[in-house]
């Protein structure tokens, strides 16, 4: 029976993509507007765009400033996170300043960064993003370790649990919010990776389509704009995948609260 | 529970502004010292008090109140028509379930799509207008709202919807009467989420594009060297994001009562 359910669901899943597509071919295939290339212009160009030294000197670079910064963010955030959370004391005099720092729209540390270090070097990029992304993780990382189940607290102290296994627990409490954090941090850490390549003369994926804007090139402009929407959706995919596998037993915590 | 607990949670509910407070204003000092003491260069980052003198010298500039009224023009109009838009599509296509079905892969696809992409195309076709920003701010926030109201409408109790079509309640009297009961939660924290996002690609838009507001005066402070002035102006942002922040949580709570008072005499 699943079998059969197979196709009609590939049919359902994929029906209204392939639709659009096809539509988006067929109406642009005779434009001759300039800023709408037929599909197919834009599909030829993409494999020349987007091979060799683009890839080594523009996408890749940015794909691992982009891990550099989020990582760096995460190993803070959650760090900081989970200092903050466990003293009262610490929440109380550090919320109202976290939450203006996380006020702020990330965007407009690049200005202020390159106050500082100029904006032409890979640092300034990378400490942009992990600032930015910081914040969501930091915060939701003192809201998770907050609201771990008192209990549990308890029966940790009561039994006397170590050091290492009383932050464990803590660690593993407070994951599905810092899940949550991450999440939201991702999703700031690709806008500011674009933003960042804008300023100053810069290689990189979002200084490239930029680049291709300026110059006129719009078909390859337009190839830029799809690999960064696919890079968008691989991202959230990836996450979404290690989300799955590392928060499986919340799933079923709740599955069972729920009794499902 | 016990009354042990009670005291204690109010001497520090009691003392949780205080320390709040203390903890802005250390901020602050760290801001005033670092400079001062010359650990770090003053044409970097300026003592806080320099910052906070700029701050009023700029609330009597014409042109501050320009940006700031542009930034939130912006800001609202992008955030009304994602809200709108997102409600109408959220609706529509949760409650029917075909609709539902053939657009999931495609909304699950379109949603992580970074809304600076689009950054080159609205540029080439509006340049720095106002247009380029809303196109950016209507496309970030829509999707917040629209996958708010899509999980809202799905939390639809089947027993209270079975009962309706029994009772053959229209289909627009189900719509306000079952569907945005229920959605409305949802709907809200799509809202807040939305303004915050709204927010983000406003100052974006306005410091990348040039599309006039807070954003750009920033930028433009920055780059013709007026260190003090770029960060008074980060701060008038920050306060703006506090303030969107707070206001959207203001709504929230409003609407949350009601309907968390319904629940509780349930």
């Amino acid at each position: 029976m699943r079998f059969a359910d197979l196709p009609r669901r590939m049919i359902v899943a994929l029906g209204l993509p392939i639709v659009l597509i096809v539509l988006w071919w067929l109406v642009s295939a005779r434009s001759t507007s300039f800023f709408w290339p037929p599909l197919s212009t834009i599909v030829r160009a993409f494999p020349e765009t987007w091979t060799g030294d683009p890839i080594l000197h523009d996408v890749l670079p940015s794909l691992a400033r982009l891990t550099a910064g989020y990582l760096i963010a995460l190993f803070a955030g959650v760090a900081a996170g989970t200092a903050i959370g466990s003293s009262p004391t610490l929440r109380a005099l550090c919320e109202p300043t976290l939450e203006f720092l996380r006020a702020v729209p990330p965007p407009v540390l690049v200005p202020v960064i390159a106050l500082f270090a100029g904006y032409t070097g890979s640092t300034s990029k990378v400490i942009t993003i992990a600032l930015g992304c910081l914040w969501p993780i930091l915060l939701n990382a003192v809201e998770g370790v907050r609201s771990i189940d008192e209990v549990l607290r308890d029966t940790a102290r009561s039994y006397r649990l170590g050091r290492r296994a009383t932050l464990t627990m803590v660690l593993r409490g407070a994951s599905p919010r810092i899940a949550t954090g991450a999440r939201q941090a991702l999703s700031i850490g690709v806008i500011l990776m674009v933003i960042s390549e804008l300023f100053g003369a810069n290689r990189g994926l979002g200084a490239a389509i930029v680049q291709f804007q300026r110059g006129f090139a719009i078909p390859q402009m337009w190839t830029g704009i799809i690999l960064l929407g696919v890079l968008g959706v691989a991202l959230s995919g990836l996450f979404r995948l290690v989300e799955h596998r590392t928060l499986a037993w919340y799933r079923g915590q709740r599955q069972a609260d729920r009794g499902a | 529970m016990t009354t042990l607990p009670v005291p204690r949670s109010l001497s520090l509910r009691a003392r949780q502004p205080a320390l709040g407070l203390l903890g802005l204003v250390g901020a602050a000092a760290v801001v005033e010292v670092l400079p001062r003491s010359g650990l770090v260069d003053s044409r970097f980052l300026p003592p806080f008090s320099s910052m906070v003198s700029e701050l009023a010298h700029q609330l009597t500039v014409g042109e501050f109140w320009a940006a700031l009224g542009g930034t939130l023009r912006g800001w609202a109009l992008g955030l009304a028509v994602a809200m709108i838009a997102g409600i109408v599509a959220g609706v529509l296509i949760g409650s029917i379930p075909f609709l539902r079905a053939v657009t999931a892969s495609t909304i699950e696809f379109l949603r992580p799509i970074p809304s600076v992409a689009l950054i080159p195309l609205v540029v080439l076709i509006y340049g720095s207008r106002p247009q380029s920003a809303l196109v950016l701010v209507v496309y970030a926030a829509f999707w917040q709202v629209l996958v708010q109201v899509l999980y809202g409408v799905a939390d639809v109790d089947p027993v209270v919807r079975d009962t309706a079509r029994s009772y053959r309640f229209s289909r627009s009297t189900i719509i306000r009467k079952v569907l945005w009961p229920t959605a409305l939660p949802y709907i809200v924290t799509g809202f807040r989420l939305a303004a915050s996002v709204a927010l983000i690609l406003q100052i974006t838009a306005e410091l990348i594009i040039g599309v006039p507001g807070l954003g750009r005066s920033i930028g433009v402070a920055q780059s013709s060297g007026a260190v003090t002035e770029t960060y008074a102006l980060v701060i008038v942002v920050g306060l703006l994001g506090v303030a969107v922040n707070a206001s959207a949580r203001a709504v929230e709570r409003r609407v949350l009562r009601w309907h968390t008072s319904v629940r509780g005499e349930l």
